[in-house]
């Protein structure tokens, strides 16, 4: 099983992703340059967080349009599995592969803040390791995290259980829409969170509870093979 | 050299030079500068960049030590880990540019800092802060406060290093003249680590990086180098602007041209920019260097040589590599997509050469811009009448032992600091074991299970009352803080932010700052590695308290021992352990509140005890013989039990305590006391002065003498006081 991560100009959290990614037994994992455009031999895509090309214009707008950006999306349509954390999530919804769009904290500022992630479907890719209502304590940190979607496609999204991570316990900490953290895209191949499971990987530095989304992932990819 | 018209001597009092630094100028050339000459020596003859005014000072302090791997006078200085992973650390000071600008001078402090660590190899690993401001009653030092944090978070979070830890206080003399000091920490192999002298005849010196602009012209002297005045405004083109994604860009360049081995020296371009940079590199490699103008990428046409030379536009580094290796240079700085440009030479003649259109517009020799600068001796004079007005009261001196609490715990100089934290990402990087408001210090693992701990600190009303036990008690603070994680100081490094040397009282505290640093710091046997001055801190109002800001790196064996602050175990006793002496309300957050005059003097310290004490807790946190462990500061013994409740979600009582206790022992302040709770037998076994007198447990904190009618406030009171900064970040 390899994991590829793909690393933009301004990327920051990269390394933490491929440590998160190697934790997973039997798995291994290798930075993909965003001018790029091989995948050859990856079984996973993770879009980390950072700042894309400075986030300039608006977050995650330019990162779409790299090379790497372009295999990315072939691998999603082919049914790949593609997750896009904090930035990477942004990333996927200008690129399209995501419903939805992120915007500013309706407090305007960065919020840093270890959270409860409650997880609403645990049949997706992403959390098959996991259990409906689990609630896993992993942090967030960002500005631009609240995520929007017109109403009728928030109930779409809802029916077809794209909705698969809210913030728990009140805890929404960036005004989303029904306190949604993570969604997937119809097929359920390709998911955004706001969270960072990547750094929610060490009783050490605060919890383990982001390993599992990796352990799923790496779970669906060896039962496709 | 074409004969343009010379600038005058009036020109140079313009800049920053007196008249008789005008006049050795000359002598040193052998004849009157010219523009961009004497644009450079305004700049490299600053307060900012010679030191003229401390460097004798600072010559006393102690730098030497068993962890010191790199000390004072390379971009920053280093200290040996585990393994052969060295940690270069060191803080700066971006006041002036703050106090016009707060967001870009915040920001930009930041990123001049991390340029300091990856010029030296060293990927940055953390940031921490120092802030000052005045009270925040007053509408501009809340707006100073939200956008420095702004700015800080901005270029940190940007650039994926965390900001795990800091310090803000407020003060009234800091209403004119904020302090943004900012410390940076950088990880490297010992081998990787590179230097910033410029060798090798013939060797070419690449510029990469941002382009060159007209921002910051004048930054070091105009900004740097003298008092505030009442046009500041005009100031602001003297502030520089930052891009964080430019300055990540530059770093994963900077360390993939050294992973490569193509450079033979490397340094960032900070204060002064080009001028300050290059002519370091000369004078540390003993060479000279020839830079041609017509080929430095600027961003807009029509730039004079001086403002080439002296521009403070950001994000830009300088290195030399052998000519061979340009074109390989040059090729990593277009994978990250940043301009590299061979722009120089170096050369045999000990000179900075510069050259514009194919003719020479200035040369000097390397020594007299570095070297020559003359320096001053300070003539303090310890001031007759007190400098500073007393605080204005808020709380009655015969307040109630509960409301006294809750307003000390709400102050703004102790409540709780997550409002500006939780705006920095102290997560990146997947290091940090204890976050801001777990434990008194920062905890960073290492990859063989180790870990690195620092602190930042310095009250500078305590050191206004006592520059010498002022500074002695920063320190002391510092080392606390580690002990209380387990950890032993390495290093330190110090910013030494005071008002106008000139003047003799500032030159007396200053002296006596120093002083006192170098005691505690040879007591702490953590020796100073690095550093930086900044004077004139000093607006119409008079000078700001002094501000000796002491920043400590420590090292501790396990991370996963790693000490926390708050209550842990129900059942635990809870200890005050180390004080061999009664503290006093001289000086303390509580006097500030009553308004109370700041006296002339503070107790002094039995170092070899505090070294004693601070032995004996870090071994007691290391060998887990303790629950938790936090050191006794502002707000005084019964404010960090409350913080040790707080942060543990643990109450306590101490319903107990003997009558005969000194009423002083509750909100009186003096360094080296601790809260300890653990099991009683390991407790009372700590080789240390130690009192038990309370029990961790259920939802409130009791306070009580033995037989008396006992005071309690629930956690969520005590919650909501500490809350109090919250509304400042609406």
């Amino acid at each position: 099983m390899r994991f590829g991560v793909v690393q933009f100009p301004g990327t920051c959290d990269e390394t933490d992703a491929v440590l998160a990614c190697e934790r997973v037994p039997g798995a291994e994992a290798q930075l993909l340059w965003h001018g790029d455009r091989s995948l050859e031999g990856i079984d996973a895509v993770v879009i980390p967080g950072g700042f894309s090309y400075g986030d300039y214009l608006r977050v995650g707008a330019i990162a779409r349009f790299s090379p790497m950006m372009e295999s990315v999306v072939r691998f999603a349509s082919d049914g790949g599995v593609v997750l896009g954390i904090c930035n990477g999530f942004q990333v996927l919804c200008e690129a399209g592969l995501l419903p939805g769009a992120l915007l500013p904290n309706v407090g305007l500022r960065f919020v840093c803040r270890q959270v409860g992630v409650e997880v609403v479907n645990a049949g997706t890719p992403f959390t098959c390791a996991t259990s409906a209502g689990d609630v896993l304590s992993i942090p967030v940190k960002h500005t631009t995290g609240r995520y929007y979607a017109p109403d009728v496609e928030l109930e779409r999204m809802q029916a077809h259980g794209q909705i698969v991570l809210r913030y728990a316990h009140d805890g929404n900490p960036n005004g989303s829409s029904n306190d949604i953290a993570g969604v997937t895209n119809e097929a359920g191949n390709v998911m955004g969170l706001m969270p960072h499971p990547e750094h929610a990987v060490d009783s050490l530095t605060g919890s383990v509870d982001g390993l599992t989304l990796f352990r799923s992932m790496a779970t669906r990819v060896a039962a496709r093979a | 050299m074409p004969d343009a018209t010379l600038p005058t001597v009036e020109d140079a009092v313009a800049l920053g030079l007196t008249r008789d630094e005008y006049a050795l100028v000359c002598e040193k050339l052998g004849r009157a500068p010219a523009q961009v000459e004497l644009a450079m020596f305004s700049l490299m003859w600053s307060e900012h960049c010679s030191y003229k005014h401390s460097k004798r000072l600072l010559g006393s302090l102690p730098t030497e030590g068993a962890a010191v791997f790199m000390g004072p006078g390379e971009n920053a200085g280093a200290v040996r880990v585990s393994g052969d992973l060295v940690c270069a650390f060191k803080v700066e000071s971006h006041n002036h540019p703050s106090a016009v600008e707060p967001f870009q001078g915040a920001a930009t402090g930041v990123g001049g800092i991390l340029r300091d660590i990856f010029a030296l190899g060293a990927r940055p690993v953390a940031v921490l802060d120092s802030l000052r401001f005045g009270e925040p009653t007053s509408e501009r030092s809340r707006y100073l406060l939200d956008r420095a944090v702004a700015g800080i978070g901005h270029y940190g979070n940007s650039i994926g290093v965390p900001t795990i830890g800091g310090e803000v206080y407020f003060e009234g003399p800091y209403e004119t003249n904020c302090l943004v000091n900012a410390m940076a920490m950088g990880l490297a192999t010992e081998a990787a680590m590179i230097k910033s002298a410029a060798v090798g005849l013939g060797n070419k010196l690449v510029l990469f990086g941002a382009s060159t602009g007209r921002d910051g012209i004048g930054g070091a002297s105009v900004l740097a180098s003298a008092e505030f005045g009442e046009d500041d405004a005009d100031k602001r083109p003297s502030v520089q602007v930052g891009d964080p994604f430019e300055e990540k860009k530059l770093l994963e360049c900077s360390l993939e041209l050294l992973r490569l081995g193509l450079l033979v020296s490397l340094q960032d371009c900070g204060a002064a920019g080009l001028t300050s940079a290059a002519s370091e590199m000369a004078s540390k490699g003993e060479v000279g260097l020839e830079i041609d103008l017509d080929v430095v990428p600027l961003r807009e046409e029509g730039m004079e040589p001086f403002e080439i030379m002296v521009s403070e536009s950001q994000e830009r580094m300088l290195c030399v590599c052998t000519p061979e290796r340009v074109a390989e240079v040059v090729a990593v700085c277009e994978k990250w997509e940043v301009h590299g440009t061979a722009i120089g030479t170096v050369i045999e003649d000990r000179v900075m050469r510069v050259v514009q259109h194919g003719a020479v517009v200035g040369e000097m020799p390397v020594e007299a811009l570095v070297d020559d600068c003359p320096m001053y001796d300070l003539h303090p004079e310890k001031p007759t009448t007190p400098l500073y007005p007393a605080p204005e009261g808020s709380l009655a001196a015969d307040a109630p032992l509960r409301d006294t609490l809750l307003a000390l715990l709400g102050s703004p100089n102790i409540a709780s600091r997550l409002p500006l934290f939780q705006q920095y990402d102290w997560i990146v990087q997947s290091r940090t074991v204890r976050r801001p408001g777990q434990a008194d210090a920062a905890v960073l693992q290492l990859p063989d299970g180790s870990a690195l701990a620092a602190s930042i600190d310095c009250n500078g009303r305590r050191v206004a009352c006592d520059p010498y036990v002022g500074t002695v008690e920063a320190a002391l603070e510092c080392a606390a803080n580690l002990a209380c994680v387990g950890a032993k100081p390495l290093g330190t490094t110090n910013n030494l932010n005071f008002g106008n040397p000139e003047r003799p009282e500032v030159a007396w505290q200053l002296t006596e700052a120093v002083r006192g640093l170098g005691d505690a710091c040879r007591a702490l046997e953590a020796p100073i590695v690095g550093g930086n001055v900044s004077l004139y801190n000093q607006g119409v109002d008079g000078p700001i308290y002094p501000t000796p800001v002491v920043g400590m790196v420590g090292e501790l064996p396990r991370a996963d021992a790693a000490g926390r602050m708050g209550f842990l175990v129900e059942g635990d006793v809870v200890a005050l352990a180390g004080w061999n002496a009664t503290p006093v309300l001289e000086g303390s957050e509580l006097a500030k509140l009553r308004g109370d005059a700041l006296p002339d003097g503070l107790p002094g310290y039995d170092l070899a005890h505090e070294v004693h004490v601070l032995d004996v807790v870090r071994e007691a946190v290391r060998s887990g013989a303790v629950s938790s462990a936090h050191d006794i500061a502002e707000g005084g013994l019964l404010v960090a039990i409350a913080e040790c409740c707080l942060a543990g979600g643990l109450g306590a009582d101490m319903t107990e305590i003997p009558a005969s206790i000194d009423p002083l022992m509750v909100f009186g302040e003096r360094k080296g006391g601790f809260v300890l709770s653990g099991p009683r037998a390991a407790l009372e076994a700590l080789d240390v002065p130690l009192d038990v007198f309370g029990t961790v447990g259920g939802d409130a904190l009791r306070v009580g003498v033995a037989g008396g009618e006992a005071v309690s406030w629930t956690l969520e009171e005590l919650a909501h006081a500490h809350a109090a900064l919250g509304p400042l970040f609406p």
